[in-house]
């Protein structure tokens, strides 16, 4: 059918083509529909493009931040950000720079103060080298993205911490946790929730009576406190790598409920369906029609759902390290980055600490936005 | 299996009783180590003085440590009838029960406050969407409704925390009473102390709460707009007024009932996270501690009670579903 209707009017002569071109729409292949429909929603696209640069940012973070996570001067102890600047009283340059902090005593109080030192410039440079790092633990390289020739002046898009440490690099690395903790988790709960749904669906019988009552007792727990008390239970000397799978498994452990329901009910009005029947009439197995008729007809609820499921995930995830019982040093995630700004005082001193929290949000928020345009997509005929 | 679906449902929820009791129990057998050494140590750290021998022999007894641990769990339970669900190791080895009933009210007012207000506010503003679908005002709507979606409660404490040290110059540190009326007795000016910082937590809670409403709202009478009674009481030359309110929209709330139990869970999280950013007196704080130190029997009891505060509230959406829905009720 798609090969038959050009959606490129102008190849054909424009008088033949009017008539058709009203009709164009029906003529549109299920695929085609779905991606006019994505396409239709901006802010879906628009996050699928912020997602992508997110995760592109994560898999070269070390190419990304101009400093190593570990990277710290303590003399620069919760330093101002310095602002890129292309202008300042001595003029203009086409080439950005920034004005390093320095410590001065405070004529009133006396108290050290950070303050941008306007007498130098410190030019930034592009495809520096800097800090060893590894892609993707394969390639060792000290390439940056930017970065400053001086080795005393530093620069910090979003800040010092505590330790004098790139609060912008430590963020782009803490994303490698907070990203992949939601894809790899749900992952884990689609292939749960898919198989276990589909079979319980599938089956009936007591073996769905049970899992019923099994998934419905486990939404019955709230989720945060019982992710927060099997991820207690890690134990505190495992080594980091360990920890980071452990949140994972906790966090896939509660989820996959939802999803196996939604594949369970999907299941039990589609093995109804004809050409199931009929597949299972011609004597197909239940391995066949649950590869071949079943999940290839549920994936796009399948795909909805996760998609929606990972933001959950991140946010779990965020709030066990901001609690203290997520991830731990020396590893780094945007909620263990916001749980150094929870003290009244660093807060109200150094208000910079609470950029991890917008990394976070905006996150979700793509998510959440993905998803549902992703779900009007699933639905193009609406 | 039974005929009559009260006995059904009663019996299906005995069974989930049971196994959030048994999830529970793993839950206090995760951690290692037995909760009686790890009290005697902490014992230790704080006077300096030891557990008496009697007192740790009784403990061992009661929740038969050292035996099998199916005999641990049917000791564990056995306590329940009698209100004894443990011993706290942070608090001294006090009991459980008591330190959980002194919260309790406090959590379920948080959460109960929260869903009235975040209802109060959602149906209202989701009818106002969807009868003025794809203007300005319904798309601001929805996406500040997705926004809201997108805040984890935890972050919504700590951006209030900075915005209550920056706006207000306020010397909020968390609680719900000011520090000169945290002993006082109750009385005018203390309730009013007590009302200016339950404010703030609850409007984070309500907020959270509100966005899902909301949607769901919206997207339910537009639903309901479309269907053909809506046309016919059009028809017969109702107002628009009685067409929403009185036909449209008291259809569209039904879905949202049998959600009550899906949103009671969302508020208890989000009372029990914000409860430990901001210090307040519900059972987050306790659990908390409990957990980080491993005092396994308060948390295990916490979580078991949450878990059975969401079962009853299930139970209750259920009922409140039948009574408004007569297609529930009868068919």
């Amino acid at each position: 059918m798609t090969d038959t209707v050009s959606n490129t009017p102008a190849t054909a002569a424009p008088a033949a083509e009017a008539p058709l071109a009203e009709h164009n729409y029906q003529l549109l292949s299920v695929r085609q529909l779905m991606w006019r429909k994505f396409l239709a929603n901006r802010l879906a696209v628009l996050s699928a493009l912020v997602l992508i640069l997110l995760y592109l940012a994560t898999i070269f973070a070390g190419f990304v931040a101009p400093y190593g996570p570990q990277n710290g001067k303590s003399r620069l102890s919760y330093a101002p950000p310095t602002p890129i600047q292309f202008c300042d009283d001595a003029g203009c340059s086409l080439r950005p720079f920034v004005h390093p902090v320095k410590a001065e005593r405070s004529p009133v109080t006396f108290l050290l103060e950070f303050v941008a030192d306007e007498e130098v410039r410190e030019y930034i440079y592009f495809f520096e080298r800097g800090d060893s790092y590894k892609v993707l633990g394969l390639v060792t390289s000290d390439l940056h993205l930017f970065g400053l020739r001086s080795d005393d002046a530093r620069i910090a898009l979003l800040g010092h911490d505590q330790r004098g440490r790139d609060l912008f690099s430590r963020i782009v690395y803490g994303g490698q946790v907070s990203l992949t903790v939601g894809l790899i988790g749900v992952l884990i709960m689609v292939m749960l929730g898919a198989v276990i749904g589909a079979l319980s669906g599938y089956y009936g019988g007591w073996f769905d009576n049970f899992v019923q009552r099994f998934i419905e007792t486990l939404r019955v727990f709230p989720e945060i406190p019982l992710w927060m008390a099997l991820s207690a239970a890690i134990p505190p000397l495992w080594p980091p790598e360990w920890v980071y799978a452990g949140i994972v498994v906790v966090l896939a452990f509660l989820g996959w409920t939802g999803l196996a329901r939604e594949v369970r009910g999907l299941t039990l009005s589609l093995k109804k369906r004809d050409f199931v029947m009929a597949a299972e009439a011609s004597g197909a197995s239940t391995g066949w029609i649950m590869r071949k008729h079943l999940i290839p007809n549920m994936l796009s609820h399948i795909i909805v759902t996760a998609t929606l499921a990972v933001p959950v995930t991140i946010l779990g995830e965020s709030a066990l390290s901001f609690l203290g019982i997520g991830v731990r040093p020396p590893m780094i995630s945007w909620g263990l980055l916001l749980s150094d700004a929870f003290k009244v005082q660093v807060i109200a001193l150094y208000p910079w600490m609470l950029f991890p929290a917008a990394f976070i949000f905006i996150t979700v928020l793509a998510f959440n936005f993905l998803g549902d345009g992703l779900r009007d997509m699933v639905d193009p005929f609406s | 299996m039974f005929k009559n679906p009260v006995i059904n449902r009663i019996l299906s929820a005995l069974f989930t009783l049971w196994l959030i009791s048994v999830i529970s129990f793993i839950v206090i057998q995760l951690p290692p180590g037995d909760v009686v050494s790890n009290f005697v140590r902490q014992q230790e750290l704080i006077s300096g003085a030891s557990v008496p021998p009697e007192t740790l022999e009784f403990l061992r007894q009661r929740f038969g440590f050292g035996e099998p641990v199916y005999v641990q769990y049917l000791k564990w339970i056995a306590g329940f009838p009698k209100g004894d669900f443990g011993f706290s190791v942070i608090y001294d080895g006090a009991e459980v029960a008591d330190i959980v009933a002194r919260r309790i009210g406090m959590t379920l007012l948080l959460a109960i406050l929260a869903l009235f207000l975040s209802w109060g506010l959602a149906i209202p503003l989701g009818i106002y969407a969807a009868t003025h679908k794809n203007r300005f005002s319904d798309y601001l709507m929805s996406n500040v409704a997705l926004f809201g979606l997108s805040i984890p409660d935890f972050l919504m404490a700590v951006v209030y925390l900075f915005i209550a040290i920056f706006v207000m110059g306020s010397d909020y540190t968390g609680g719900l009473f000011s520090e000169a009326y945290v002993d006082a007795a109750w009385s005018v000016e203390r309730f009013w102390d007590f009302l200016k910082h339950l404010a703030v937590p609850l409007l984070i809670l309500s907020i959270g709460g509100m966005a899902g409403t909301f949607r769901i709202m919206r997207a339910n009478l537009l639903d309901v707009l479309g269907q053909q009674f809506v046309e016919t009481a059009r028809a017969k030359g109702l107002r628009e007024r009685v067409v929403i309110y009185k036909h449209a929209a008291r259809i569209a709330i039904n879905p949202l009932i049998s959600r009550l139990g899906m949103q009671l869970p969302v508020l208890l999280n989000g009372t029990i996270i914000i409860s430990i950013v901001l210090d307040l007196p519900t059972l987050g704080p306790p659990f908390y501690r409990a957990l980080i130190a491993q005092d396994m029997y308060l948390a295990g009891t916490v979580l078991m009670l949450l878990a059975v505060i969401l079962l009853i509230g299930n139970l209750i959406a259920d009922l409140l579903l039948a009574w408004s829905d007569p297609r529930v009720r009868d068919g």
